[in-house]
């Protein structure tokens, strides 16, 4: 309760310091917006759609990259941790390419996909991909391996091990390494979002890069919003039941 | 498959081991894990494994397990060659083994799930059962990091109770756990082998957990793996372990064991 009211305390501290900075004249309003003005804009374009239609297409982008990458990433990464060949392979790739910050693969989509929805979809499986890949290789590598022993002893084979046992084992690896994805896939989508204007669609990093063309700084400062907003929402409303799930059943926090 | 043969006792199995030889090699070498032993298990015999570590006693469960095939010699289950694992021979081992991602029941419930002819209704009731018989009917729902570390392996033992095994492998299941606990579990595993009659074949490296619970104990000595001596123990059950004429049996075999480690340190220091 205590920790409630000082959280809610400070924040009230915080609008209301920024809102008297803005009215005490001392910052050109072009760059300090009022909070009341950032609401404003909230409002309008929430009403004439713009905010709606925004969110959708960078929500549309980023769920189906992230999907693919899901898709690709799981079964290689399960294939990597146990294969030998795989992981001296792919697993020293991808161990490899994901040090590079998926920021980085913008300037390549667009070179080989031009201004299009592929490159967005590029970049935000690229984004995803590496580290589902290798936290599902390192969560089946970290197994103990009498779970496979005892399975056998009670008659499972083949895919049932895989379903049964060696994906639920590496569950904690897996959820910690589709966080992991999905924090990069979103900077990611929000980097090639500033860069790259396609006619396809407007998402939210196209919104705040035309705020900055317009000086609309209360755009700027409301799209910024909305961007944190989804973060907050996609870890409490996807990763946070798996977290409490982990920390009921294994008694722990999510490995990583 | 109705409820009542699923839970009717399954018939025990006797177990042959003739001849077998099993050697790993690794970069440091080879190892001689067990060499040329042989023997026999009766039908429902309780069998103790005993020995100092590394002696082969895993290794030799391992293959009546079907977890691993010997080099040389043959393992044989109710007169068949053992060819890879089956629930006609469950495991215990030392550590308990359990999946963190299921709760008590869904553990016990892992293995009849492989098992065709039963309806989820049926092996909810047989898990229930079982988990009864180890006097954790109340954990049901429970997960695996709340039980203590004697509990854990009462579940491991009703997990590899369930599927109705003809033999029962367990390998120092009780290694882990503190003395107190320990006494507890010789009193529950021999009233439950007395209801349900399996063929055992129990691991240990205490002597006195082996004279507490065999009908028979083979004492096996390392560098390589062979079986040293043969003990029957005829005491009535239920045993208790704090007994003085177990304790008789238990000084009998610890004299054998001290033979033979001695006399390996006198051959090593020459
Ligand atoms: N998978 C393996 N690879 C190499 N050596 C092994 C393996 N399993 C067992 N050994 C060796 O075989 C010997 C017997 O081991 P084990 O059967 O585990 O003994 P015990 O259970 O009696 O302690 C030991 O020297 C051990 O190092
Ligand atoms: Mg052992």
């Amino acid at each position: 309760m205590i920790r409630a009211i000082s959280s809610i305390a400070f924040f009230v501290v915080l609008l209301l310091s920024w809102e008297a900075a803005s009215r005490s004249g001392l910052y050109s309003p072009v760059l300090l917006p009022s909070p009341l003005n950032v609401l404003e804009y909230l409002w309008q374009s929430a009403l004439d759609g713009t905010l709606w239609s925004a969110t959708l297409v960078t929500m549309q982008r980023l769920l189906a990259g992230y999907g693919i990458g899901l898709l690709f990433g799981i079964p290689l990464g399960l294939l990597t941790a146990r294969s030998r060949i795989m992981q001296d392979t792919l697993g020293l790739l991808a161990l490899g390419i994901q040090t590079l910050p998926s920021v980085c693969w913008v300037p390549l989509a667009l070179l080989w996909f031009g201004q299009t929805e592929a490159a967005m979809l590029f970049v935000v499986v690229m984004g995803t991909l590496w580290s589902v890949l290798i936290a599902t290789s390192d969560g089946v590598r970290a197994m103990p391996p009498i779970y496979l022993r005892a399975a056998r002893t009670m008659g499972s084979t083949g895919l049932h091990t895989w379903f049964n046992v060696i994906l639920p084992a590496s569950l904690p690896y897996l959820v910690g390494g589709m966080k992991q994805g999905w924090a990069f896939a979103w900077r990611s989508l929000m980097a090639a979002e500033i860069f790259v204007t396609i006619l396809t669609g407007f998402g939210l990093g196209q919104l705040l890069q035309y705020g900055r063309e317009l000086l609309a700084m209360d755009q700027v400062v409301a799209v910024m919003t909305i961007i944190i907003v989804i973060g907050l929402l996609a870890d409490r409303i996807l990763f946070s039941p798996w977290e409490r799930f982990f920390h009921r059943r294994w008694g722990t926090g999510s490995v990583k | 498959m109705s409820l009542e043969s699923e839970l009717a006792n399954a018939r025990a199995e006797r177990i042959e081991i003739i001849g077998v030889t099993k050697s790993f090699t690794t970069d440091r070498g080879t190892v001689v894990a067990l060499d040329n032993v042989s023997l026999k298990v009766a039908e429902g015999e309780f069998l103790c494994l005993v020995g100092p570590s590394g002696c082969g006693k895993s290794t030799l469960l391992n293959i009546i397990a079907g977890l691993d095939e010997p080099t040389s010699g043959r393992a044989l289950a109710a007169g068949q060659p053992i060819q890879g694992p089956g629930r006609d021979r469950m495991v215990m081992f030392q550590e308990h083994a359990l999946f963190p991602w299921l709760d008590v029941t869904g553990n016990v419930m892992f293995g009849l799930r492989l098992k065709t002819g039963l309806s989820n209704k049926e092996r909810r009731e047989v898990a229930e059962y079982y988990l009864q018989l180890v006097g954790l009917e109340k954990f049901g729902r429970a997960n695996i990091h709340e039980l203590s570390g004697g509990m854990k392996q009462r579940v491991a033992l009703a997990r590899a109770l369930a599927p109705n095994p003809s033999v029962l492998l367990m390998d120092e299941p009780f290694a882990a756990l503190d003395a107190l606990t320990r006494e507890q579990l010789y009193g529950d595993i021999q009233r439950i082998w007395e209801a349900r009659r399996k063929t055992i074949i129990f691991v240990t490296h205490n002597v006195r957990e082996a004279a507490c619970l065999g009908d028979r104990v083979l004492l096996f000595s390392p560098n390589p793996g062979r079986i040293q001596a043969e003990f029957h123990i005829s005491l009535p059950r239920p045993r208790d372990i704090n007994s003085v004429e177990l304790a008789r049996h238990s000084t009998e075999i610890t004299a054998a064991l001290k033979g033979f480690t001695s006399t390996a340190g006198r051959q090593a220091s020459e």
